[in-house]
This record gives C-alpha cells, structure tokens and sequence, in this order.
C-alpha cells in the first residue's frame, strides 16, 4: 500500500497541485480573455456568418414556407406545371405577402438568378389583393389570367431550383454558372467573369510578390550589412513610406503615371529637346496591370523587406567567412552557405505579402481601370447589390487562400517560417 | 430584484413615451457635401426658424437600403425622413421599408391649385417615393482638343465616332446609362426613349448595345467614381467624359474651368427624392409629414436650385428658379430640366432596371474584363 503524500492542511498532495494550476490556468485565461472575446467576436464569427450568408436561402422560407417545401416535394418532369395545390398555397401566401408588403422582396431576391421576375411579383402582389379566393375557380387559371409566365413550366422548374433552403446558387454564380434544373450548368461566354478575376488576381499576386522579393532581398541584405547609422537610415527610408497613408501613396501613383503626368511630361520635354533618346508618344502606364503592379510593389515592398531583414541581422558574418576560408567562391558562398540561412525570412515575406496583395481593394480600384481590377472590387460591390453572392466569392477566396496556405505548410513548411 | 427591474422598464417607457409626445428634433438622412448643404438652406433652415425643430443629418444615403433594413429589423427606426434615388425607393417600397404616401392629401398643391400628383406627374416612380429633383448623368467635353479641327460633338452619338472625335474618354462603370446610350447610338432610326428599353429586354439588343461600346473600348477610361470625372477632364487625361451634371456643373460653372463643356444630347435623367420610413411612431410620423409638405412644395423646390444645379421635379417649380446663391449666375441654362437642354433625354426606367439589372449588370462586367 502506497503512502499518500499529503500537504500540511492533510490534503492529498495531488489535489492540492492540481487545485494551484487551475487557479493559474484561470488566471492566464482571464488575463487573455479581452483578447479571446474580440477574436471571436470580431473575427470567427464575421466569417461564419459570411460562409452562412453564401449558402442562406431564408428569404424564400420566411415569405412563401409552405410553397416552397411543397415545390421541394414537387416531382419534376418536363413541361409539367405543378399540381393545383402549389398553385393554391401560393396564392394564399402570396395574398399575406401582399398585404404585409413583402411580396416585392421575394421578387427581387428571385430576380437575382431569374431575369424579370421582379416586375411580375410586383404585379401580382397589386392583383392578388383584388382576387376572390372562394369562387372556386382553379388558381391555376388566375395565375396565367394575371400573367401568362405563371404557366410556364420552365419558370417553376427554376423556381423549384431556387426555393432550397440551403442553397448553391451563389457559388455557382461565383464560378461563372448557374444551376438549372439538370443541375449546375457554365454561363456563356459573353457572361464569364469572376473566375478570370479569381486568376488574374492569383498571377498578379504572384507577379508582385516576386518583384517584392527581387527588389527587397538586396535591400535587407544592406541593411544587415553595414554601418548601423546607415542602417538605421535606409530602415527609416523603408519605413517612411509605410507611414503615409495608402490612399496618398495610391493617389501619388497617378499623378507619376498618368497620361498628362510626371513620367510622360518628362519623357514629352526630353522627346523635345533630345529626340534622339527619347520617344514622345505618352506612354499608357495607368489604368491597366502595369499601374497596379508598379504600385502595389511599392507598397507591399517593407512587408518582404523586414521579415528578411530580421532574419539576415541573426546570421553571423562568421559562416560566409568560414565558406570562403575553405575555398568557396563567392557565389558558391551566397547560394550554399547564406542564401539557405534566410529563406525563412523569404518564406515569412511571401506569405506576407502574397496574402496582403490577394485581398488588396483600394489601389486596383484606383490605378487599375478594368484590366487590372481584383476580385475584391467585385466582392465590395457584390456585398451592397447581392449579399449572397459577395459573400459566396469572399468564402470561395478563403478556401483558395486556406489551400495555398495548405500547399505552403506541405512543400516549405510552416514552422520554417519566421515573422519576427 | 424582479420589482427593480420592473421600475426600471416602467421608468423607460416613460421617458420614451415624454418624448415622442412632443417632437422637437428630427432625424434626415442625406448625402453629405453640396447636395445636403443645399437641403439646409432650402428646406430645414427655413423650417426650424419657423416650428423650432431641430434636425439632425445622418450621411447614410448611399447605405440607406441596407441600413434601413437593419433598423427595421431590430425594431428601432432611428431615422425619420430618408433622402434615396428613385431605384432605392423603389426597392424600399417593395420590401415594406418605406411608407406609401398619397400626393394629393398628404402633398402640398401647386399655387395655381394643380393636385401634387399631376404637378410632379410620372416623376413618382413609386407609391413610397417623393420626388424631390431630377438630375442627369451626361457628357462634358473639353473643347481645345487640336485634332477635333474645330468641330464639337453635338449628339451623344458623337462619344462612338473616333475618327472625327479621336481621344479618351471617361465613363462611370457601370451598366447604368452606359447601356442606354450603347443601344440609342446602335439605332440609326427611331432613336427614342421606349425602343431603347425595348431593345435592351432581348438578348439580341443587349448585345448590340455592348458591341457599340466595344468599337471604342481601347479608348475607354473607366472612373472610379463620379469625382473622378471632372478632374480626369480638367488634367485633360479625356477629352470627354459622363457624370452627373451637378458635378460637371461644378467643374465649370463654380470651378471656372473654361475648356470644358456640357452636351445635353440624351442626357439620362435620373430622380432624387425623400421616403418616410414605414412604421414610424404616430406622433414622429405626423411631425415629418408636415415636414415633407412644406419642404416639397412649388417654392421650397424652386429654392433649392439655389444651391445646386439639379432640376426641381415639379413643373410649376420651373419658373421659379432664380439665380445661384453666390455667383449670382442665371442657374435655368445649368438645369438639366431647362427646355433648351432637355429637348432630347431618355428617362431612366426603374422598372427595366428592377428586372434586368442582375442579368446586364453581369453581360457588363464580362464585357469589361474580356
């Protein structure tokens, strides 16, 4: 039998160690939980809500419940309108919706994917009011008195499509198609856009943080190499920029780039006076992919410049040295020895600034024209006209991130990333 | 524990109930800058001089649909009178958010005793919507461009002939207006408004209208708003471009930019005006219903035009409008509704544009990035 260790007030020594860590567990917790609460308040919740918005479908529910569940039973077959008793339900709900006003947003929620239907619910929520419902004439029959639309079999085949509770019209949508009633089916091509957007954004980010890395990795390597009073100037003259507002910077860009602008009117004057180095015609540098990526390289550059940075400055100079000692060359040096050393750093600044540059808005908006507008212009304004469908395209540009992410973790690996 | 909470709700009501019984202050919803200055002058000021009530601006238009229906869901409207665009009222309306109001009893008659509905005629585009001022979305064009030879377009149409016109020019970017124009021009007859809505329903129609933008795409600006406009034309990165004419006005009446002009030619009008929140406590909803019967009336729309260059929507107003407050300029030449600039216009039809939207908005945004 084992002997119990027991503390001085003749409680049993474990009780008593376990009772002492939860009080500092609780401790901790309470000392983190303003934290927790506003990352789960401000930011687990928003993208639940956002992923539910995508796939939510209540409007219908609210307003018509019991035609919809009735069209969800609904056997399709071609050509066929529905049975008299959808007709009816649809009747006596539309006359609620009518009389309480709500008729209009069904309408405008189903217009969203049916083209035209806005105008008739409007219409026959103005006429429903003046029907009679006990004089035993089919519904059917009012239905298409009203408006000939409510006989066609196409229209309640779309309607039964769409009356889902969850729905995944939005994401079909997202991907440039639409759900029929034989499923999902591609948009013509005249209404394809959102996946070129998906893809110009994905390359132009790509694009831009190589460009970030080709101008920033020199960069940092001065900065970890040479005088600290030099240092310290080139980091401020990294840093500055990064004070400005965005919007100024942004702003700025247009005014270098612009057709009347600084770069043009320069290369105008020298067309001028030196026609033999310079071209005259104005160069078109806004408005399209150029502008964007010129401008966001610049902005996006200390997010790949200081993670390299902090990592360059923890390498001791003594390495290269030793490489060189035995015989490297300098680039052998470089590449075998150094360059190994701070790809943690590039791993932390590409992430950085991939991910910052796959959700940019404001500097496409401003400097992009139509070839170089991102996916997040066409969520923000998705988000005010069609709050299903922007929130369709923010969740699809999550996961895309999340697998990028994923690929990352498996290929570099997570943990050899080093953001301080 | 339960009787303190009791006296608190009881103490609540209370204190609500004393003020709604007497309204002193009301809640207008607006959009900020020139255009809500003008409503001060014109409409509040006036009126707090005479009742002593108070009005507190809120500079959610542009957000007013969505704001509106948070609102109403919680169940606590905080605004009293909203200023929207006709196709925000109308989509209010149809959501059961704006209150429907009657012209002819709940509107002040023209001086001559015309009933409010015949004097703002088909202007009311919605059973909830009071309309307040017409404005346009129409072209600006610099008239110093050297290749032009002297010559200056005189018809919307004119915006597609590169060749005699060559230049960039800026356009909103959006479908709206943009489409209209694109079918007008793609027509060589019967260039009115009623074939270019029914052109723009068939698939056929949109096409046309896109394949008339695509003839002079590489010589598109898109702007990314409606200020952008004026100060791509006064930097001369266009050599012309659409916005709403209160900003054009700007530009070149109170700017003083004198290589600028305006073309009137198929100017697409457009409507502002208030709605009423559906729901409003009784006494908060008969305050801002006598507010709106004395703020829309024939003299207090004419004194708008005061302010700013956008038409008063009713016709008696018309004769009314005087001179600008501070520059003492005539400002009937600048009204969208002048007769010798209104001579050619397409009315936006909310209607088309309640059905069609969804489906153009994304031919158009396909187009843009093709």
């Amino acid at each position: 039998m084992t002997e119990v260790l027991v503390t001085q007030d003749g409680k049993p020594l474990h009780q008593s160690v376990q009772r002492a860590l939860f009080h500092s567990k609780m401790r901790a917790l309470l000392l983190i939980a303003p934290l927790l609460v506003f990352f789960i308040i401000g930011y687990i919740m928003p993208i639940f809500s956002v992923l539910y918005k995508s796939v939510d479908n209540d409007v219908v529910f609210e307003i018509i419940p019991e035609t919809a569940s009735m069209l969800q039973e609904w056997e399709l077959s071609v050509g066929e309108t529905p049975p008299e008793a959808i007709y009816a339900s649809f009747a006596r709900e539309m006359l609620t919706a009518a009389n309480q006003r709500e008729h209009g947003r069904l309408g405008v929620h189903f217009n969203k994917d049916i083209s035209g239907l806005s105008s008739k619910f409007r219409r026959l929520g103005r006429q429903i009011k003046r029907w009679d419902f006990e004089d035993g004439q089919p519904f059917k029959d009012k239905f298409i008195a009203s408006d000939e639309i409510w006989g066609e079999a196409a229209l309640w085949a779309d309607l039964k499509v769409y009356s889902e509770r969850y729905t995944a019209a939005n994401f079909a949508r997202a991907v440039d198609g639409r759900l029929t009633p034989d499923g999902f089916e591609i948009r013509p091509e005249n209404e394809r856009f959102l996946m070129k957007l998906f893809v110009r954004t994905l390359t132009l980010s790509v694009v831009i943080t190589l460009i970030t890395l080709l101008l920033g990795y020199p960069i940092a390597w001065l900065m970890a190499n040479v005088r600290t009073r030099t240092a310290n100037l080139l980091l401020i003259m990294v840093l500055l920029p990064f004070w400005t507002s965005l919007l100024v910077r942004t702003a700025s860009w247009r005014v270098l780039l612009q057709d009347t602008g600084v770069i043009n009117s320069f290369l105008q004057w020298g067309n001028q006076s030196l026609p033999f180095l310079f071209s005259g015609a104005p160069y078109e540098l806004m408005y399209n992919q150029l502008a964007v990526v010129i401008a966001m390289t610049h902005i996006l550059l200390p997010f790949m410049i200081l993670p390299i940075y902090s990592v360059m400055k923890t390498i001791s100079p003594s390495y290269v040295r030793a490489a060189l000692s035995m015989g490297a060359n300098d680039w052998t040096a470089f590449w075998r020895v150094y360059f190994p050393l701070t790809v943690t750093g590039i791993g932390a600044g590409a992430i950085l600034v991939f991910i910052l540059s796959v959700g940019y808005y404001i500097t496409p908006a401003i400097v992009g024209g139509t070839d170089g507008t991102f996916i997040s212009n066409s969520i923000a304004s998705y988000l005010k006209s069609n709050q299903g469908l922007g929130a369709a395209l923010a969740s699809l540009l999550l996961f895309i991130v999340l697998i990028l992410y994923f690929l990352y973790d498996r290929f570099v690996g997570i943990d050899k990333t080093k953001l301080q | 524990m339960k009787n303190k909470f009791t006296l608190l709700l009881a103490s609540t009501f209370l204190v609500s109930g004393a003020v709604i019984a007497e309204v002193d202050e009301m809640t207008v919803v607006s959009w900020g800058g020139a255009y809500q200055n003008s409503q001060q002058k014109a409409y509040t000021e006036p009126y707090s001089a005479d009742t002593g009530i108070n009005f507190v601006w809120d500079e959610s238009s542009s957000e007013a649909v969505n704001k509106l229906r948070i609102q109403a869901e919680s169940g606590d409207i905080s605004w009293d009178l909203v200023d929207v665009v006709a196709a925000d009222a109308i989509r209010l309306c149809d959501e059961g958010l704006a209150r429907i109001v009657d012209p002819d009893t709940e509107l002040e008659s023209a001086p001559d005793g015309t009933p409010a509905s015949a004097d703002f005629g088909d202007l009311i585009v919605s059973e909830c919507f009071i309309p307040q001022i017409v404005y346009s979305t129409t072209w600006g064009m610099r008239n110093d461009v050297a290749e032009w030879n002297g010559a200056m377009p005189s018809s919307v149409c004119d915006v597609f002939d590169t060749d005699k016109f060559p230049g960039k020019r800026a356009i909103l970017p959006n479908a709206l207006n943009n489409m209209e124009w694109g079918a007008y021009c793609s027509r060589s007859f019967n260039r009115d408004q009623a074939s270019v809505y029914a052109m723009l329903e068939t698939e056929k129609g949109q096409q046309a209208a896109l394949d008339m933008w695509s003839s002079i795409k590489d010589d598109l600006v898109f702007a990314a708003s409606a200020a952008d406009v004026p100060q791509l034309l006064q930097d001369g990165e266009v050599v012309m471009g659409s916005t709403y004419n209160g900003r054009l006005f700007a530009l070149i009446a109170e700017g003083g930019v004198d290589n600028v002009e305006m073309l009137w030619d198929a100017q697409v009008f457009d409507l502002d005006g208030w709605i009423v929140p559906a729901n409003l406590p009784a006494e908060r909803e008969a305050a801002v219903m006598e507010f709106v019967r004395f703020a829309t009336d024939t003299q207090r729309l004419a004194d708008q035009a005061k302010y700013i260059s956008y038409g008063p929507a009713r016709a008696s107003s018309a004769p009314l409008v005087g001179q600008h407050a501070e520059l003492g300029i005539d400002m009937a030449p600048h009204m969208p509704t002048d007769p010798n600039n209104s001579k050619n216009t397409i009315l936006t039809d909310y209607e088309f544009w309640a059905d069609y939207r969804d489906d153009i908005d994304a031919k158009w945004e396909a187009w843009k990035v093709n």
